[in-house]
Parts: structure tokens; sequence; C-alpha cells
């Protein structure tokens, strides 16, 4: 199948970005990043310089790869990762728009790759229990029900690829920092924490420069781990406890 | 080079105790003056990064990602074993053990298995403690499953996602000490070289992958905890960025390469579709608790759908070759007898490359909910790749590269021929011998950061410890130097090749066949030759037309893959050479040369029960021999039967 390329070039941070065409001979069983390989590698043999992007384990999972596609980040398909994307859902003919993820506290560092260290650093503001190597009872010491133990997973399986900001009108981190923060707090490991962590992790968020949730629900319907912003009501929730509270 | 095992004397139970008392301890007071360098957040490098800097230790922790939640341990999806008998099924540390030993082919250390299953119980506590979302049963407490032909339940797990579980669990451990100033992480940052002062492990050279600055680090110790090398075959299940030059510098500084052939085949992995495939996806192994693996009994049926095929005319051939075992035989049996099946004529797919992983009849038996609980992201991430639905027709897998067994030597406490340098996790050899079983990796690794080498690296502090270095010491600069003129050459070669020019991925592909075809499931003598002959030509063609684009200063991601793909060349050779001198089948290592009429693995235990350890010579030649005797003091060494 025959494809037609725009992608977003730039060469650093402080340089201007332009859309740059391309055309690629794509296989309906490739990968959205094989067929970007296939680019590449086209490019590398004219002796240019190909297209950066980031990406790693290319089976879903560790959340490198982050390019809107079509104005989708990543892509047309729901719970999917662009790694996971594969050609057969496009025809032949078919023209892709290619960007970076956009958002203020993600700048660009070249072509589709952005510097996502905001989210290191609001997990460093509380995104833990505090129990140290060796200070642990059993593991069966304290029961967990099915339903919280699992609904805990829902959220745990954010990959924090930053989907859910490049897809805000407000560039809003809160279903990234909300999935952690509902995490924990469903567990009773997570509990004894709970007010310092939602406090000092929305404060984190908000000196990073994201914006505030006004619930468009883009987040959500751009998420590849297909994770609710039912976990955003929590984390409100949370943080009102958390403001209540005497301590 | 002098392999000297450490291992403590006494019975096999009370080693460990006798080691920790005997290790020497550093005073609490003094951890902070001393720094420590570990290389990768993985499991094992974070988990240590993480326990060693609430110790009190001064951490700087590397990795070449840009987060250190990315390290590829995020992938591993099927479980974590422990010996926690939560199950009252008959396990014990001592089974535990005894399958780790056996499982792995009579080719590992005794005492570090041991070990292994000893501390395995304190993961699980640890992670629990930590949050991490294991599955459980109704009445709140963990579940457990059989894993990777495992005649107990020991395995914990988290849905298909263990790994990222596991793995967020220890980020999380390490956010906390950088949080508090104890751990200065360094991501997007990757290691170029080793630093050998005296004779010790004092530094490494790093590149910053986004400015392109090369500095140098000076430590007390350095910790390797950097994966396995399987991407010298090109496709694996490996992420793409994994790679064996962390490794194999220390190598040519002086490390010693333990068993390098010993890689692992996975028996469940999606079949390659193209050309331009660019890695493999694996399916977890639970699959194999309900599915059923099967060919066409007939060549005539290999292109026929499979739902069409009776059930009659279908070859289950683990069950009909391996009853008691069935289809969950350990990797390396269900690999070969895949690639048998196929070689012979009955693979299915257009490739050939491929079997059937049925589920039909659990489907049958415990109803599409019960599956779809168990399996669910598992099938859909197999439709999204396959674009086929695994509910209405069988998975096609194939085995793939996914795991590699050996690594650097190092002695019971994790150091290896370079004293101060450890090496931690897939990095290391010391654990799984020929073969690792499922759900062995995670508990390793874990095992190794949060467990061993806190106790470990305190006796080499207390007992080396020569005074402050600093990178001003000529041997920095002398690394750095070789350092910036490798990267000099790589960048020149393009501007050389003119229209002869090939992308770096060319000559890794190339690479990848080569391993695959001459040192993948099956070897023999006459083929590892033949890739002996081959590594070197195509390493020369790499040298004189591979096109590295931009510059040293910025972010290029080329660049940094002709590094690795420079090592991964010579580091080929390395694993040719051993699975060429181990003239004996054991585990993943198939000489076809040594095996039974049945077309079982023959080992030789009278001349290769020992690790083979390297030692570097030289690009190009013969790397030099030394071996450790293995010695077997409490398993009986028999044949692996799983019939």
């Amino acid at each position: 199948m025959d494809i037609k390329l725009k992608i977003w070039r730039q060469s650093g941070p402080k340089q201007a970005g332009f859309f740059e065409d391309h055309r690629v001979e794509a296989d309906p069983h490739m990968s959205f990043l094989e067929m970007l390989d296939v680019l590449n590698e086209q490019l590398l043999e004219a002796g240019k310089d190909a297209v950066a992007f980031d990406h790693d384990c290319r089976e879903g999972i560790c959340g490198a790869c982050s390019m809107v596609i079509d104005g989708n980040p990543h892509g047309p398909r729901a719970g999917t990762t662009a790694c996971q994307l594969h050609m057969r859902e496009y025809h032949d003919g078919d023209e892709i728009v290619i960007e970076p993820w956009r958002a203020a506290a993600f700048p660009i560092v070249k072509d589709l790759v952005v510097d996502r260290s905001a989210f290191d650093r609001i997990q460093h503001a509380g995104g833990y229990v505090s129990v140290g190597t060796g200070s642990a009872p059993d593991a069966n010491t304290i029961p967990i029900g099915k339903r919280e133990s699992d609904q805990a997973f829902d959220y745990a399986a954010c990959i924090g690829c930053g989907a859910c900001v490049a897809a805000c009108p407000n560039a809003s981190a809160m279903l990234f920092v909300s999935s952690k923060v509902a995490h924990l707090s469903l567990l009773p490991q997570g509990k004894v924490e709970r007010k310092a962590r939602v406090r000092n992790m929305v404060a984190a968020m908000d000196a990073e420069g994201f914006g505030g949730c006004t619930n468009h629900g883009e987040c959500e319907a751009a998420c590849p781990k297909s994770i609710s912003v039912d976990a955003i009501a929590l984390l409100n929730r949370e943080y009102l406890y958390a403001g209540l509270a005497r301590d | 080079m002098k392999l000297d095992a450490k291992i403590p004397s006494g019975p096999i139970g009370d080693k460990w105790d006798k080691a920790r008392f005997e290790l020497k301890l550093v005073n609490p007071a003094n951890k902070r003056h001393h720094k420590l360098i570990i290389v990768g957040s993985g499991l094992a490098g974070a988990s240590a990064a993480a326990s060693l800097a609430e110790l009190g230790y001064d951490v700087d922790c590397f990795c070449f990602q840009d987060s250190p939640r990315r390290a590829h341990s995020i992938a591993a999806q099927g479980g974590i074993n422990a010996a926690k008998n939560y199950q009252n099924d008959g396990d014990s540390v001592y089974r535990l053990f005894y399958d780790t030993v056996k499982g792995g082919d009579y080719r590992s250390r005794e005492a570090n298995v041991y070990r292994l299953a000893q501390v395995s119980v304190n993961i699980i506590d640890q992670c629990v403690a930590q949050g991490v979302p294991f599955a459980r049963e109704y009445g709140g407490v963990l579940a457990n499953r059989s894993f990777g032909g495992a005649q107990v339940s020991r395995t914990f797990y988290a849905r298909g996602q263990t790994g990222q579980q596991l793995l967020l669990g220890a980020y999380s451990a390490l956010n906390r000490q950088i949080a508090q100033g104890k751990v200065k992480m360094h991501p997007r940052t990757e290691m170029l070289d080793l630093v050998v002062v005296d004779g010790h492990a004092r530094g490494i050279i790093t590149r910053d992958l986004i400015t392109g600055e090369i500095r140098p680090w000076a430590a007390d110790a350095v910790l390797l905890a950097t994966g396995g090398y399987g991407n010298v075959f090109y496709l694996s299940t490996n992420a793409k960025n994994c790679n064996v030059t962390a490794t194999y510098r220390a190598y040519k500084r002086g490390a010693g390469f333990a068993n390098p052939c010993f890689t692992q085949i996975h028996p469940t992995c999606i079949p390659v579709s193209g050309d331009y495939q660019s890695k493999l996806t694996l399916m977890s192994e639970s699959l194999r608790n309900d599915g059923r693996v099967w060919v066409p009994r007939n060549k005539a049926d290999v292109n026929k759908p499979p739902n069409d095929i009776p059930p009659d005319d279908r070859y289950y051939y683990l069950e009909e070759r391996y009853p008691s075992f069935g289809n969950l035989v350990p990797r390396d049996v269900a690999s070969r007898a895949a690639k048998k099946v196929c070689d012979d004529g009955y693979g299915v797919s257009k490739t050939g490359e491929a079997v059937y992983l049925d589920f039909a009849t659990a489907i049958e038996r415990d109803g599409k909910a019960a599956i779809e609980d168990r399996y669910g992201n598992l099938f859909e991430m197999y439709e999204r790749i396959t674009g086929e639905n695994p509910y209405k027709t069988p998975m096609r897998i194939y085995p793939a590269v996914h795991y590699t067994m050996g690594g650097l030597w190092v002695d019971y406490n994790l150091m290896s021929t370079i004293p101060g340098l450890h090496v931690l996790g897939e990095a290391n050899f010391s654990d799984h011998g020929a073969n690792r079983l499922g759900a062995s990796a995670l508990m390793q690794g874990l095992a190794d950061g949060y467990f061993v080498i806190p106790y470990t690296i305190g006796n080499y502090i207390a007992t080396h410890y020569h005074g402050e270095v600093s990178t001003k010491h000529p041997a920095f600069a002398r690394a750095e130097a070789e350092v910036r003129e490798r990267q000099r050459k790589l960048l020149e070669i393009g501007s050389k090749s003119g229209s002869k020019r090939k992308s770096v991925d060319y000559f890794h592909r190339k690479l990848g066949k080569i391993m695959w075809e001459y040192c993948g499931m099956a070897r023999n003598a006459a083929g590892l030759e033949q890739a002996l002959a081959q590594i070197p030509e195509l390493r020369e063609q790499f040298w004189d037309h591979a096109f590295v684009p931009g510059g040293a200063d910025e972010l290029n991601p080329w660049l940094e893959k002709a590094g690795r793909i420079a090592d991964f060349l010579e580091f080929a050779e390395l694993m040719c050479h051993d699975a060429l001198y181990r003239d004996e089948s054991c585990g993943g290592h198939f000489r076809e040369e040594h095996q039974t009429e049945e077309g079982e693995a023959v080992r030789r235990d009278d001349e290769f029960a020992h690790g083979a350890v390297w030692e570097y010579t030289g690009v190009g030649t013969k790397p030099a021999l030394h071996k450790e005797p293995l010695e077997f003091e409490n398993v009986k060494l028999t044949t692996r039967s799983y019939k």
C-alpha cells in the first residue's frame, strides 16, 4: 500500500518546526512504527537525517512511543499504543499526519521526541508507599478484597506515556496523577500516606505547568490502557478529604 | 584470571546465614561517604538503587531510557515464583531450589540457586507492601498459578503484566530515594565504558543522549544491571534498545564472560510476518496452562483453515511425546519440539514456521468468560498484532529469542572478576544454568537487588576501600579518549561510504540472520565455524559502509544504535566460540551432534559440568577459556525427563 506521510520535523527545542512530506510503501501486516522504520531506512540510504521518535518495547507496555497520528495520540484505534497500531487500519493512498505530543510541560527535544521528565518529578512527590526493603510483613497478613485489588490494578496499569496530556485541550496531567493516587488509595498499604500523597502530587503537577482539568474526558478516550476518568473523581475526593482533615 | 566463587562452606541451607554473618559491615555513619554507581534501572537496578540508598550509600543511577520506569523488565508478563507454599501443595525452598537446578539442566551454581529460593519469599512480602496489585482470591489472600512446567502453584502474578507492576513497585521505591536526595537519577544517559583503576572498577564513562556530552563518573564500586544480550539475534522479544554494550565493555576491560551461548528461546511468540519485522512479541507462557499445541497430522492440511481440520487429524505433539508434562514442558523442550515439527514440514502459516495454540477445549470446558478473565489482555494483544481472533481460531505461535542465561561471571557475592564490579539480574550468569524456568527472571532480578547486593556490597567496601578516587585520575582520561575516538570513527564511516552506504539496522539484521541460522535453536560445529567466518566479514563491511547521520552533540538515535551494533558484531563471535566449545547439549544449548534417537538433548557431565568463562584477548582473536567447576552436593545429576 502506498502511504503519504506528513511528519513534524524539528531539529531542537528552540528551533522552528515544520511538516515534511514523504511517501512510503507499506504492508498491511506492518506495525505503524515498522512503517516509520521503512521510511527511515529510505532516508538513511539517501544520506539524509532520519526521523527521531521514542520507542522501545514495541509491545504497548513501556510507554515510550508518543506520537499524535491524525490528531489522535497513539492513532485511531482505542486502547492501543502507536507501537501496537498496524497498517491494516489504513488503506492504499491514505495520507497520515504525524506530530509530537504538544504540551508546554513536554518540551520538544527533536522531531517526535519530547521531554516527559515532568512525569517522573510528579512521582517523586509521593507516588509510593514509604516501606524500606526488609520491613514488610508477610504478604498475606492484610487481606485485600478481589474487587478492590482489581480496581487498584485498573489504575496501576498506567504506562506513563503522556497521551492523556496530549489529548487534553488544557494539557492537564490529571489522569496520569489520579491513576497513581487512585491505585494507592484503594489499597490498605497506600492509605497511611493518602493525605500527604494527594496534596504533594497535585502541587507537583501544578508546578510543572500542566493545565487544570475541566472534565473534557479526552484523556480517557486517548488512554492506550483505557484508564477511566473515575480516577479523577477519586483524586478530587481524596484531595477534598485531605483538605478538610485536621493535620 | 582467577575464578574464586567464594561459596560459603557448610550445609546448603546454612550457607547464606553463614555468609551474612561473615560478610563485613560498613558503619552506618560512613555509608554516606561511599559512592556507588548503578547502571540500569530495571528490576535489579531499581531495587538495588533504592535498597542501597535506604542503607545510606550515596547512589548515582543511570539509564538510557527517558525514565527509569521504561526499563525492559516492564514487559515481563507471566509471573514471579516464590516458595511461599500458600497453596499447601508441597512446595518448599528446597523444592524451588531443586526445580531451578534441574530446569537449568545442571549448569548453575547450587549455592546461588538455594539462596535465590530462600529470599524469594521476602520478595513477595516487599512487593505487596509497596502496593503491587497481585491477583487475589475472593477471600482477600494472594492467588497462585502453576507456570512453565512446575508441578506446584508457586507463581504470583498481576494479570499478564507482572513485570510492569513489579517494576513500578521498584520504581516507586527508587522515587522515594530520589525525592530524599539519596539517589541521583540520570535518565537518557548511556554507559559507554568502564574505568578500572589499579585493578578495581572505579567508574564509568557516559554519554548524555540529549546533549551528547561525554563525561566520567568516579565511585567506590560499580554495579551493572543492564540486562541481557538477546538482541544479538536482531529479532527477539527484547525491547529495541536492549543491548550488550555495558557488559561487553566491562568484558573488554577484563571481566570474565560466562556461558554466552546459553540463550533461551521462548516457545510462545507471535511468528514473523515479513522482512520489515522489527521485533517479536511474546505471548505469555501461562497460555500453555489452557492452550493445546498442535500441527496438522497430514502435510496436505498445513494450508487449511485450522477449524476445518478434524480432531483426529491434529497432532498434539507435546501431549503425545511428553504425556506427564504435556503442553507444560519447559521452554527449551517446547521450543525444540516446535522447530522439529516445522522442519519436518508440518508448520502452518505462510512461512511454514508456526504451530497452533488452541483454546477451544478450554473454552468448552470453562466457558469463554473464564478464559477471558485469565488471558483477556493477551488475546487482545494477539488480535491487535495479527488481526485474528483467538477465541475463534487457534493462535499461531513460534519460538523466539527471549532471555540470555549467560552473562558476566560473578562470585557468590555478585562480584565479577574485576574487583568492585558487581553484576545483577539478567546481566550476570549465576542462577539459571543452561535454561531458565518460567517466572524466575523477575525473582532473580529482585533477589539480587533487594536482598543480596545490600549485604555483599558492604563486604567489598569494608574490605577493599582504597580511598577516594577522582575523575582526574589518568585512567578516566584514557577511557574517555577511547570513547570519543570510537564515536568519531562511527560518524566518519558515512562520509566515506558514498552510494554504498547502508543503515546500521541493515548490518544488525544481517548479523541476526547469521546468529539465528548457526547459533539459534540448534547448533553444530560446521555451522558455528561458518558463523565465525562470516561475522568478521560483516564487521568489516559495517566499518566501511554503515551510515550514521547527524552529529555527536545532539540527540542522535543512529549514533546510539551504531555503537551498540558495533559491540554486538564483536560479541557475536564470543557467543559462537562458546557454543562451539561446549560440545554437548544442555538446556537451551542444543548441539545436534549430541542427541538421542528421539531428538532429546544429551549432556556430557564428565567434560562440561562447568561454567565456561571467557577472557578478552583482542578483537577477532579467540578469547582465553577459564573454567569454574560446578559441584553438585545436593542435587543428583540425572537426565531431565518430562515424559
